[in-house]
């Protein structure tokens, strides 16, 4: 009496076994196919635009296509003038940034680590100001003082600010990947000044994240229109903003520039964050909206 | 602006502490001249941030609670929650939470394809790249993308025309649903990038310890899973909603003219192409959104450091 019921146990978790599988080999498919299905729609909504602007930058005619929308843009003095303006505003606010910024990082992870909460508190209040808000601040600020807005470097100071987050981000962790303390103690035990322990030791060792911190703003710059145009300034998105007003294919033509531009800034990053581990590993998303 | 002044009480309270013990007399006071020093490493970048941060911020505020003529005012405030400013805010925060929620549940399940789904493994790698890039392309270039697909003579438009859809005029890109459609474009890289990290603290063992104990998949997901999602997942959409709401260039290049949203409206005040009556409506309207952003920035750390916990 006894085989019969273990063999029917043994039949019942059998068929149990045989049962669950069948299951779980669907629920496997159903997951792959979701997904898919996620991932193309994903996929669809980055590329569509992107194909649709880029055909309409190449249609010359009814049904042909060819590179002349480009060449105008290229042989527009506009475009060479507004790029290379938009292009050293990057620059210079890359340079300020950064010798704003490292010495400062540097010295409150060296001596002031209690001060910290107040500069991440400081960096992220570039987030709480809008662009718009913060013009309108500003153009309260140089009414009283008129002769900041004379020279376009102004604006190369007013980005610093923009950048402030990412800059910040990147060289705070830069600073806490490598050890700051033993470094300098290192180095002034060989006799270093302070401002050689800072240009020959903490430098080199900060390059991946000073790199970093370096093509957001110049993504960040590039791409900056709400504080450019309201203070005024001729920048490439501005130029970008007038072609598109007055032709629609050299503007599309523009847009997918702008888009290659962006490309091959972050590939820089990524390329950098890659190489040199995750040293520099920050936020990535700018304020060009 | 309360940092600045919290980081003054700091060198205040010291100095004033260190005359105090008068035991340790020889050692003391130097270490607090050097503390003091210490100080004056950081004042350049303090007095930068007071200068093209916090000084903009306390002018548009002194501005906002003044009367033209001097004097404390509350009108320009008052004037915020009525007629078209009133009507900007709404259409403002519309478009914002639209985009932030249509942003925040697709970037949400594109997530956890890459990261639980079982795809090739270069997907993860190149879809973070990609987010990266997408949520930097933005502005004026992401607007004319937008009106060479969906535009009138758009692409996709004409695409659809062609089989016999005819989208215009019940939509056009330059309403707030195209509008909202576009800032997704924005949204969704960057909350794929925020909530990523999230899923990834997701453990696979808590899913087979929950199916071990015979739950379901809605019973996991009701008792497991979103109740460590939720902090992580709200803070993103509420990042996405202050995101959106300080957009721009962007609603600029799409909608000039046809949309009133607040950061169009304080454009159009400062560049002079609208005459008010009152000088101040502008320093009103960007002390709102100030307001509005920053409750947002502020939820979103306080969420952020809820979902933390999970995380380790």
């Amino acid at each position: 009496m006894g085989v019969p019921s273990t063999r029917t146990a043994q039949m019942a978790a059998m068929t149990t076994v045989g049962d669950d599988k069948p299951k779980k080999v669907r629920k496997r498919h159903k997951m792959r196919f979701w997904t898919y299905f996620w991932l193309i729609m994903a996929a669809l909504y980055f590329l569509v635009p992107l194909y649709s602007t880029l055909q309409f930058s190449l249609e010359t005619g009814q049904h042909a296509y060819g590179f002349k929308w480009y060449l105008q843009i290229f042989r527009d003095p506009m475009f060479r003038t507004t790029f290379l303006f938009s292009l050293r505003l990057a620059v210079e606010t890359v340079i300020i940034g950064l010798a704003l910024m490292v010495p400062t990082v540097y010295w409150v992870h060296l001596r002031l680590p209690r001060v910290r909460p107040v500069m991440d508190l400081i960096s992220i209040l570039p987030f709480v100001v809008p662009p718009v808000a913060l013009v309108v601040g500003l153009s309260g600020v140089f009414n009283l003082m008129p002769w900041l807005l004379a020279n376009s470097q102004i604006l190369a100071f007013i980005y610093v600010i923009l950048a402030l987050p990412f800059t910040y981000r990147s060289l705070d962790a830069g600073m806490r990947a490598i050890n700051v303390k033993t470094l300098t103690e290192a180095a002034q035990s060989v006799g270093a000044p302070g401002w050689k322990t800072l240009l020959f030791v903490i430098l080199p060792n900060m390059r991946t994240a000073m790199l970093g911190a370096a093509f957001l703003t110049l993504a960040i710059v590039m791409g900056e229109y709400t504080i450019s145009s309201l203070l005024l300034f001729n920048t490439f998105a501005v130029y970008i903003y007038y072609i598109g007003n007055t032709e629609a294919q050299p503007a599309a033509a523009l847009a997918i520039i702008s888009f290659a531009l962006t490309w091959g800034t972050m590939m820089c990053l990524f390329f950098l964050a890659k190489t040199r581990g995750r040293a520099s590993s920050g936020p990535t998303a700018a304020v060009g909206r | 602006m309360t940092d600045v002044s919290e980081g003054s009480d700091i060198v205040l309270t010291e100095e004033l502490e260190t005359p105090a013990p008068v035991l340790s007399a020889p050692r003391r006071p130097r270490k607090s001249r050097r503390g003091a020093i210490a100080w004056v490493g950081v004042v350049p970048f303090f007095a930068y941030a007071a200068f093209f941060m916090l000084l903009p911020i306390i002018v548009l505020l002194l501005k906002t609670f003044t009367s033209v003529g001097g004097g404390f005012t509350l009108t320009n405030i008052s004037a915020l929650f009525h007629g078209q400013y009133r009507a900007a805010f709404i259409a403002s925060i519309e478009v914002s939470i639209v985009s932030a929620i249509g942003g925040g549940l697709f970037g949400l399940f594109v997530a956890y394809a890459a990261v639980h789904g079982r795809g090739p493994r270069w997907i993860q790698p190149l879809l973070t790249t990609f987010c990266g890039v997408a949520s930097n392309f933005a502005g004026i270039p992401l607007a004319f993308a937008f009106i060479a697909t969906l535009g009138p003579t758009g692409v996709i438009t004409v695409l659809l025309t062609h089989l016999g859809v005819h989208i215009y005029p019940h939509f056009t890109i330059f309403s707030l649903a195209g509008l909202s459609l576009t800032y997704i474009y924005f949204q969704l890289p960057l909350m794929i990038l925020i909530i990523a990290p999230s899923l990834e603290g997701l453990r696979e063992e808590w899913r087979e310890a929950a199916e071990n104990l015979g739950a379901t998949q809605r019973q996991y997901w009701w008792h497991v899973g979103l109740p460590v999602l939720l902090p992580g997942l709200a803070g993103a959409t509420v990042l996405l909603f202050g995101n959106a709401f300080s957009a721009y260039a962007t609603p600029y290049a799409l909608a000039s003219g046809g949309i009133n949203l607040v950061p169009i409206m304080i454009g159009s005040l400062l560049s002079g192409n609208v005459v008010v009556t009152n000088p101040r409506l502008g320093d009103s309207l960007a002390f709102g959104m100030i307001v509005i952003v920053g409750i947002t920035v502020f939820a979103y750390a306080l969420l952020q450091r809820r979902a933390a916990k999970w995380l380790q």
